[in-house]
């Protein structure tokens, strides 16, 4: 491996970066691995150049800092997220691939493969990755969203075969999103077992592990360490949603998923029902997420055929002014915290939560309560309460 | 599963060819095939377990890759994760037109699934089939279904059924241009081979006898009615899209193909098929085929008026009304001393598009103290209040 000396880049000019950005980079590269501080400097530096448009010198600075700790992921990332911003995507494919190979538990490899693949139009191959990311992450909301995507696409294209017609120029182009940072995905400690498998699985390979920097914590600790962990992510994640980076290529979705604390799951829940509340949950996220995102067709489809509108309302009417809404707002940002999943049976549960709701113009924090409701294999809010 | 091992069949078949060996009712067809995945597939969407929905789907696309149904139902599969699906074929911006012939698909292959041919009985249309005529075809335009008997002694067996698509503007063609289905009882007239076709009517084509003897008594015309195949860039085409001619899949035209006798096939179209079970059948065949005789016996007897009686009031032939024939037999009669007539190769169907009139045909041979001849012959006979009566009568 290459090798630069290792002073040679260490009086590299301080770049102007978005504060916030610059604590998250320190704090998920402090956290989750380890990295001595100058390490995170470093490629908060490289982070910053990147975001500046600056590729060529992102790349250099980046291949530098891989010469010195050869494998580590964090670096790894950052180079695959520079190369896809150069449009050189068959070696933005081979360094997530390669991270995805090491670290087959991280879900953020996986999602952002899939947008390299979707961006050369194999939306199949974009699938795949997208299921892998969330099958390592149940809840991860950006890996959702952009599975989301990829399903209408390949529903276009399944279209298309079926009535030979041509919709390109439709409304299907969507553009999906790479995740801008490792860890982004703000694990849910109530999520069954991932952030246990996460660190476990997320070991650096033999070769690499000499030089690059150890996971935080063994599978033994993994429970104190996610407990301990929390209020940091908690952190970490609000970096997330506020660090709107403006890319050229690609908008960071923010995740909703990652504004959320841990759910009160029961600790003796049998093994289906944690599942249900799992997927109980992850509806409740991912409506959150379309809100946010002001989709509003997504956002109406989280609501069931027998939805008891609020004041009784019409269907119609109802989802027209919903529409009139969300729509007219320039940004919305819907976070869910602290929920709360109540089984009733295998198809019925309620599920209340802190809401806080920021738009460009209004913010309001209510305890929200929604009656969700399984029918056709998803669930679907059948009611939804506010009050304090 | 069944689905699993059913595919695994088809897979098998395509794999090793034609399975030409095998008796024709163990053959596992791809069309009946693609029924039984898309009901299964329908299932379980129903069931919400879209992955074992999206696995099927995508088997049935890898078997038949250009069946449009197919992809619009994955289309849905995939979109149903993303927002809830209302209906088959839920594409944003679709032609109306398109998305409804598909479903119309859908609806009449899962029914075809479903809703099998009573085993025990018969299309009533199959009377009498001549020994020579090895099958009989009786399509429903209603369901899109063409079923394929055999003639077993005499006796119709079912022997398999085919999705079929007809006329856009639905059954009883009338005239030249009006994109409908005739209704009646026609035969095979031709074989078309691929090679003298455009790629428009697929592995091949089978013009019938459209407009028969009976629609040009009703004024009915037109031309160029054919069982044909289908274009290579589908798969299928959906149930109302010929204009006027029904439509099989390629591997189920390649299939009764080797079938169809060249003048001799019987092809029934009717708007839905009329069972009936083999006592009623036995009984109704019975019936006429004891007029016949009583007709065939009075004529010999010399006895006009009773040879008449067998007449209908409405009765016509190829150039006279029954006065004209009348006179006619009287005329003919007043030389004979004696008249011997023998019929043979009878057929005899019912025709779906008129109640109680069945088509006869067969082979009369005549013998007279001053003539003899021999002709192939057709009548129509009709279910009149008072019983069978003759409403046509001329040479096949």
């Amino acid at each position: 491996m290459l090798r630069v000396p290792p002073d040679s880049k260490k009086h590299e000019p301080m770049t102007c970066l978005p504060r916030l950005v610059a604590q998250l980079v320190i704090l998920v590269f402090s956290i989750t691995l380890c990295a001595p501080l100058a390490h995170a400097d470093e490629l908060q530096d490289i982070n910053g150049l990147l975001k500046q448009g600056q590729h060529a010198k992102a790349l250099e600075r980046v291949n530098q800092y891989l010469a010195q700790k050869p494998g580590d992921p964090n670096g790894r990332f950052i180079k695959g997220l520079i190369l896809a911003e150069q449009n050189k995507t068959a070696e933005a494919i081979e360094v997530f691939a390669a991270l995805s190979r090491d670290y087959p538990a991280l879900p953020e490899p996986y999602n952002n493969l899939a947008v390299l693949y979707a961006s050369q139009g194999d939306y199949e191959k974009a699938r795949q990755q997208l299921e892998k990311s969330i099958r390592t992450h149940p809840s991860y909301a950006t890996a959702y969203e952009n599975l989301g995507d990829v399903y209408t696409k390949l529903a276009s294209q399944a279209y298309d075969k079926a009535l030979q017609f041509d919709s390109s120029n439709s409304a299907a182009k969507n553009k999906l999103s790479l995740i801008r940072d490792l860890m982004s995905s703000g694990r849910l400690p109530g999520a069954p077992s991932a952030p246990t498998v996460a660190l476990k699985d997320a070991a650096p390979p033999p070769a690499a592990k000499s030089a690059a920097s150890k996971p935080e914590s063994k599978p033994a600790e993994a429970k104190a360490a996610v407990a301990a962990k929390t209020d940091a992510q908690k952190t970490e994640a609000k970096a997330v949603v506020t660090a709107k980076v403006d890319a050229p290529k690609a908008e960071v979705k923010p995740a909703a998923v990652a504004k959320a604390d841990a759910p009160k799951t029961d600790a003796k829940l049998p093994r289906a029902q944690e599942g249900d509340q799992q997927a109980v949950l992850q509806a409740v996220l991912a409506w959150a997420d379309a809100w946010s995102q002001q989709k509003v067709d997504a956002y109406l489809g989280f609501y069931a055929q027998d939805f008891k509108t609020p004041k009784g309302e019409g269907r119609p009417e109802w989802e027209a002014a919903r529409r009139e809404r969300i729509t007219g707002a320039k940004k919305i940002e819907v976070a869910v915290e602290s929920p709360k999943v109540v089984l009733k049976d295998e198809n019925n549960a309620m599920v209340s939560f802190k809401q806080k709701y920021r738009s460009d113009t209004v913010k309001v924090d209510s305890r929200k309560t929604l009656v969700m409701v399984r029918t056709g294999g998803r669930w679907a809010i059948q009611q939804e309460r506010t009050g304090s | 599963m069944s689905t699993r091992i059913a595919t695994c069949v088809v897979l098998a078949c395509v794999a090793l060819g034609a399975p030409s060996t095998l008796s024709p009712a163990k053959i596992a067809r791809i069309d009946t095939t693609a029924d039984a995945l898309l009901a299964t597939v329908f299932e379980e969407i129903v069931r919400g377990q879209l992955d074992t929905a999206l696995q099927n789907i995508e088997d049935l696309i890898r078997i038949t890759p250009n069946f449009r149904l197919a992809h619009l139902i994955k289309g849905d599969i995939l979109l149903a994760r993303v927002r809830p699906i209302e209906t088959i074929g839920a594409a944003p911006n679709a032609p109306n037109a398109n998305i409804e012939g598909l479903r119309a698909e859908a609806l009449v292959r899962v029914r075809a699934y479903r809703e099998r041919p009573p085993e025990d009985r018969v299309p009533r249309y199959l009377l009498q089939l001549r020994n020579d005529q090895r099958y009989a075809l009786v399509v429903d335009t209603r369901r899109s279904r063409l079923y394929l008997y055999e003639n077993d002694a005499g006796t119709p067996r079912f022997v398999a059924d085919y999705y079929v698509s007809s006329g856009k503007n639905g059954p009883q063609k009338v005239r030249e241009g009006d994109e409908k289905t005739p209704i009646g009882v026609y035969h095979i007239t031709a074989s078309l081979p691929r090679q003298k076709l455009s790629d428009f009517y697929g592995s091949g084509a089978f013009p019938i006898n459209y407009p028969n003897d009976w629609d040009r008594i009703q004024g009915r015309n037109g031309h160029g009615i054919w069982l044909h195949g289908t274009p290579s860039n589908t798969y299928s085409r959906p149930p109302r899209s010929s204009n006027g001619c029904v439509v099989l899949v390629n591997s189920d035209l390649e299939e009764i193909a080797r079938k169809l006798q060249v003048g001799v096939t019987p092809v029934i179209i009717s708007e839905e098929v009329k069972w009936l079970s083999l006592d009623d059948w036995t009984s109704e065949r019975n019936s006429l085929e004891r007029e016949l005789e009583r007709w065939r016996a009075d004529w010999e007897s010399l006895d006009t008026d009773r040879y008449l009686a067998h007449y209908s009031a409405s009765f016509s032939a190829q150039n006279a009304d029954l006065n004209g024939w009348a006179r006619h037999k009287r005329l003919v009669n007043s030389g004979k001393t004696w008249i011997k007539v023998k019929v043979s190769n009878l057929s005899m169907f019912e025709d779906p598009g008129k109640a109680g009139l069945v088509s006869v045909t067969f082979d009369q041979e005549y013998r007279s103290n001053n003539l003899s001849n021999t002709v192939k012959k057709r009548q129509y006979w009709l279910r009149e209040d008072d019983g069978w009566r003759i409403l046509y009568e001329g040479t096949a």
